[in-house]
């Protein structure tokens, strides 16, 4: 495994990066989604279900499935990342709406109260107030979301565009274990590192919630 | 054009004919079959351990992490490594879906038991009832939500995976995605996507609608029974003896 690596190094961190930009681009494009539509959710009682239900369904949706419906919905060529980008954007914010609605429901009313009372009007409120507190259940979804985005791009392969799903398409290919384990390996360990990284993140931006603090 | 295309391709009587094992039915019973066939398996082996895990409270360590590592196991590349061990072919595919199954069954069993009120259990006890009697008779059944819950993401996950097991060797609606990428037939691909996408919200919206069956009516609370099974935290204890007639003294 190691040999492989030694011996592939360009093409093994092209497909690293690759699989790293595949993965996170679309974290990035669905929180920009999934904020404004679960703040609705959660203000809106009816909006709530509507739009569980509709994030169930897309949720349910293969991956390789939608990998290959997109190109005729978005007019790109079958092996164009975007589509890759856009497939794990929809999951992720099918998934994030869900972390953005229950946690803007889990903030303290008396917390909301305050916060109008002090001026705070409704975006200005959501954005300092409310998104803040309710930000150890958002960075939940992102964990899961970032995690299984890591381990899906690797579908991507069986369409062209793969990151790290190229070593196990050629492994399988040259009925050969080393690139299989070195993909495995890689992106485990980019999982883990990224899952790291955003628990880090949650602490640096809840200094509240960090035990010793008054 | 692609709509139309599509619809063709769905619309030809060709497609649908039951006898063809290349035929829109036959490889959704296939698909069915293999994905049904590893869930059993998973749950058979997965389900018993969890709640046994999740009774005793030995081994916990392991659930859990084994339940969390899983999601960071990229599926195709765990698919790719048992086939290149094992070699191509329907039983690499279908032990490789069986082990994706198995860690959120094994999960969800433990945290189903494990989160069950210490008070009800030892109540459960108190009233007489053996520890195999206190895991069927009272923790399964409030575990049940939680289990199913994990049923139903272990569903989906071996649906999906099968789909790209088509890859290597599997047969099922993955066939008509690869074979179609494969031939350039889009509508094929399309007509196998949209098809393997409905099943896959069919099973999930059927295993909802099995949670509604088995959760017993006094953990969800739509049960119309004179006493609740379980009080709301909100009602005191005196407001209900307060409705109480007053004994004659």
């Amino acid at each position: 495994m190691i040999d492989y690596f030694t011996a592939n190094r360009e093409l093994v961190l092209a497909a690293l990066s690759q699989h790293l930009v595949l993965a996170l681009v679309p974290v990035a494009l669905a929180l920009v989604v999934a904020i404004p539509l679960g703040a609705l959710a959660a203000r809106r009682g009816w909006v709530y279900p509507t739009l569980m239900g509709l994030a169930g369904v897309l949720y349910s949706v293969p991956s390789l499935a939608l990998f290959v419906v997109l190109p005729s919905v978005l007019h790109t060529k079958m092996l164009d990342p975007r589509n890759v980008v856009v497939a794990l954007t929809i999951y992720t914010a099918a998934l994030l709406v869900r972390s953005v609605a229950d946690g803007l429901r889990s903030v303290d009313p008396a917390v909301v109260q305050a916060a109008s009372a002090m001026g705070y009007r409704s975006v200005h409120r959501l954005v300092a107030v409310e998104l803040p507190v309710a930000l150890p259940v958002l960075v939940a979804g992102v964990r899961s979301a970032t995690v299984a985005n890591i381990s899906m791009v690797s579908v991507g392969a069986l369409i062209g565009v793969g990151g790290l799903g190229t070593l196990f398409t050629r492994g399988l290919q040259l009925r050969y274990l080393d690139p299989i384990l070195l993909g495995i390996t890689l992106s485990v360990l980019l999982a883990l590192l990224a899952d790291i990284l955003l628990v880090l993140v949650q602490r640096r931006l809840t200094p509240w919630a960090r035990p010793g603090a008054a | 054009m692609l709509t139309r295309d599509l619809l063709d391709y769905l619309l030809d009587p060709a497609h649908w004919a039951f006898g063809d094992p290349e035929s829109i039915p036959a490889r959704v019973v296939e698909h069915l079959g293999y994905s049904g066939l590893a869930l059993l398996v998973a749950a058979v082996l997965a389900i018993p351990v969890g709640l046994v895990i999740g009774h005793t409270g030995r081994g916990a360590f392991l659930a859990v992490t084994v339940g969390n590592s899983w999601r960071a196991l990229p599926t195709f590349g765990l698919l790719s490594l048992l086939v290149t061990l094992i070699g191509i072919g329907q039983l690499p595919a279908l032990v490789a879906l069986v082990a994706l199954a198995v860690p959120p069954l094994l999960l969800a069993a433990y945290s189903g038991v494990q989160a069950v009120d210490r008070a009800t259990v030892d109540a459960a006890r108190g009233m007489g009832l053996t520890g195999r009697q206190v895991l069927t008779q009272v923790e399964l059944p409030i575990a049940a939500p939680l289990v199913i819950g994990g049923l139903r993401s272990a569903a989906l996950q071996v649906v999906s995976t099968a789909t790209i097991a088509a890859y290597v060797g599997l047969g099922g609606l993955g066939r008509l995605l690869v074979d179609g990428l494969a031939l350039g037939d889009y509508p094929q691909v399309v007509a196998g996507a949209v098809v393997v996408s409905a099943l896959a919200i069919l099973v999930d919206l059927a295993l909802a609608g099995l949670a509604r069956l088995v959760v017993s009516p006094g953990l969800t609370g739509s049960g119309r029974r004179p006493f609740s099974a379980r009080p709301t935290p909100t009602t005191p204890l005196t407001d209900t003896r307060a409705k109480l007639p007053t004994p004659a003294v």
